[in-house]
């Protein structure tokens, strides 16, 4: 059974785009991610998942549930983070963290404990002293509290140092190799790459790819930067070439040993390859739809 | 019933203010009406001398030298207006405040029906009303014992359960307007209140304004109608019992498939 499955699912606020003919397909106990810019359409296709705004076209079911006809049932067996976690005003994290368990008619007390440690999260504070990075552990204890079957994450991770970060994501594969599907949303692409097993990119509304992160990734595209080289390497796989201050850069999709073989003849100064950001990893999709 | 708790925990605050304010205005009215008798003659004659403005506040129907009458018009000012001022408040935020504060992301991905949601809710506002009434009324009584006087039994308890259902109608109606709403609406509350305060003042002033106490609750919480007739005016508590069932069904229909 799939943990998610939209089939042409969209969205309109009156005339202004949520989302268009999302199709999208995600396995049970998978670890997936759901890339896309700020305003991409990430945010609705999960309040729309979690039947807070209702479709206005297309279906999709979360677990085998229908959204709009089994939403509590669905919301019982889901544990959800939201990007910006609100709470009450005037309430300690620990009272928050045990209404959330009372909504659910659950006595998740010894989890909330654990998760609280791991997380070293202070639960006597009140929320409203809590900053942008505590407020997100408040929000994952009562994400994960419950021990749910598919965890939905809004953008998890914003706001976490990055050792919480790695105590996060060791947590959600903890979850993830009992048998829980994860589904979660960022414009990180390296946080992606690293910890999910399948992705899928928005951007405008629309569905660019989703496949495993392994294709995705390995689109074989790197960004390169060399200083105090003369001139390109003569290579395929060079595009979007720029220079700037005496650096030369540009995108290179074709195998690393020839790129390093050409980089050696040109002798530059200093060399930097990484994974392209976001926005050209988009590019390199946007290439591919026009061909 | 966890929304109905958490509701009354989180309100308990301004729910103690709006109380322990009405009750120490209206505890002030009766503490003082020993001192007010002494110059009551007087009193009794200006009052009933101001022509429209006797009228406005229904001193034409009760005597001010009785302390029925003193109280009954007390009551309307203190009681009346700060609590209806107090339920449309209630009223108007308790579904638009999760928007507002952003909290409705986390109370409506828990596993409740919006149904219940919406009724909780509306069971904590109307118990938050019924718990202000009680603690007013009390202290009114206690104060009435400490001065020695005391008024009939039967329109005075009319008297406080036309305004516990008065009350309960504007925040009824309030909170089907905060269905629609997605932030503030505090304004659109007071105001609300206000404006049917003095709906209710300006029927009393003139005969071709009389069809007004249809629409305004204030209509049938006259505390000087309420003592000098010995009854609630049915036609009016009935037009304000629908107007109070629009406004719950209109919540519960608009927030059942609310965008969020």
């Amino acid at each position: 059974m799939e943990a998610i499955r939209t089939e042409a699912l969209s969205k309109y606020y009156g005339k202004a785009r949520g989302i268009t003919d999302v199709s999208l397909t995600v396995e049970q106990g998978g670890f997936y991610g759901f890339i896309g810019p700020n305003g991409a359409g990430k945010s609705t296709t999960i309040r729309l998942l979690l039947g807070l705004i209702s479709a206005t076209g297309g279906r999709a079911e979360v677990l085998g549930m229908d959204i709009s006809r089994e939403r509590t049932r669905i919301l019982e067996k889901t544990g959800y983070l939201p990007s910006e976690a609100a709470f009450y005003g005037g309430m300690r994290v620990r009272d928050i963290i045990a209404l959330s368990a009372r909504l659910r008619k659950k006595d998740c007390a010894a989890e909330a404990r654990r998760l609280c440690e791991k997380l070293e999260l202070d639960d006597s504070r009140r929320v409203e002293e809590l900053s942008l990075g505590n407020r997100k552990k408040v929000g994952i204890v009562c994400a994960m509290q419950h021990r749910p079957e598919l965890y939905i994450l809004d953008e998890p991770t914003s706001g976490l140092d990055p050792l919480m970060q790695q105590e996060f994501y060791a947590l959600l594969r903890e979850r993830n190799a009992e048998g829980a599907t994860v589904f979660l949303s960022s414009h990180v692409l390296s946080e992606v790459a690293r910890w999910c097993t399948h992705a899928a990119v928005i951007r405008d509304g629309r569905l660019l790819a989703a496949d495993s992160v392994e294709s995705l990734g390995h689109t074989g595209v790197k960004r390169v930067a060399l200083r105090g080289a003369a001139e390109l390497p003569e290579l395929a796989g060079v595009r979007d070439t720029r220079e700037e201050n005496g650096t030369l850069t540009f995108l290179y999709g074709g195998k690393p040993a020839e790129l390093l073989t050409a980089l050696a003849a040109l002798a530059p100064e200093d060399v930097t390859i990484s994974d392209p950001d976001l926005e050209e990893v988009f590019m390199h999709y946007y290439a591919k739809g026009d061909a | 019933m966890t929304v109905f708790f958490h509701e009354l925990r989180r309100n308990r605050l301004s729910l103690a203010v709006w109380a322990a304010a009405i009750a120490f205005m209206l505890g002030i009215s009766v503490l003082i009406y020993p001192q007010m008798t002494a110059q009551m003659a007087e009193i009794n004659e200006v009052f009933a001398d101001m022509g429209s403005f006797t009228a406005a506040f229904g001193m034409d129907k009760v005597s001010f030298g009785e302390f029925g009458g003193y109280f009954s018009i007390e009551c309307g000012n203190v009681l009346g207006l700060g609590g209806a001022l107090f339920a449309a408040i209630l009223g108007i935020s308790a579904l638009a405040r999760e928007e507002r504060e952003h909290t409705a992301e986390f109370l409506y991905t828990h596993p409740l029906t919006r149904t219940r949601i919406v009724g909780e809710k509306l069971a904590a506002v109307l118990a938050q009303i019924l718990l202000l009434n009680l603690a007013v009324a009390a202290v009114a009584l206690l104060s009435m014992r400490v001065i020695g006087e005391s008024a009939e039994a039967k329109p005075l308890l009319l008297l406080f359960l036309a305004y516990l259902l008065m009350q309960a109608e504007l925040a009824a109606i309030t909170f089907g307007v905060s269905a629609f709403l997605r932030s503030g609406g505090m304004g659109l509350g007071i105001g609300a209140a206000i404006m049917l305060y003095f709906l209710n003042i300006l029927a009393n002033i003139t005969e071709k304004a009389a069809f007004l106490k249809f629409i305004t609750p204030f209509g049938y919480t006259d505390g000087a109608d309420i003592m000098s007739s010995g009854r609630l005016e049915i036609k009016y508590l009935a037009v304000g019992l629908l107007l109070a069932a629009a406004g719950v069904s209109a919540a519960f229909l608009k927030y059942g498939k609310k965008d969020i």
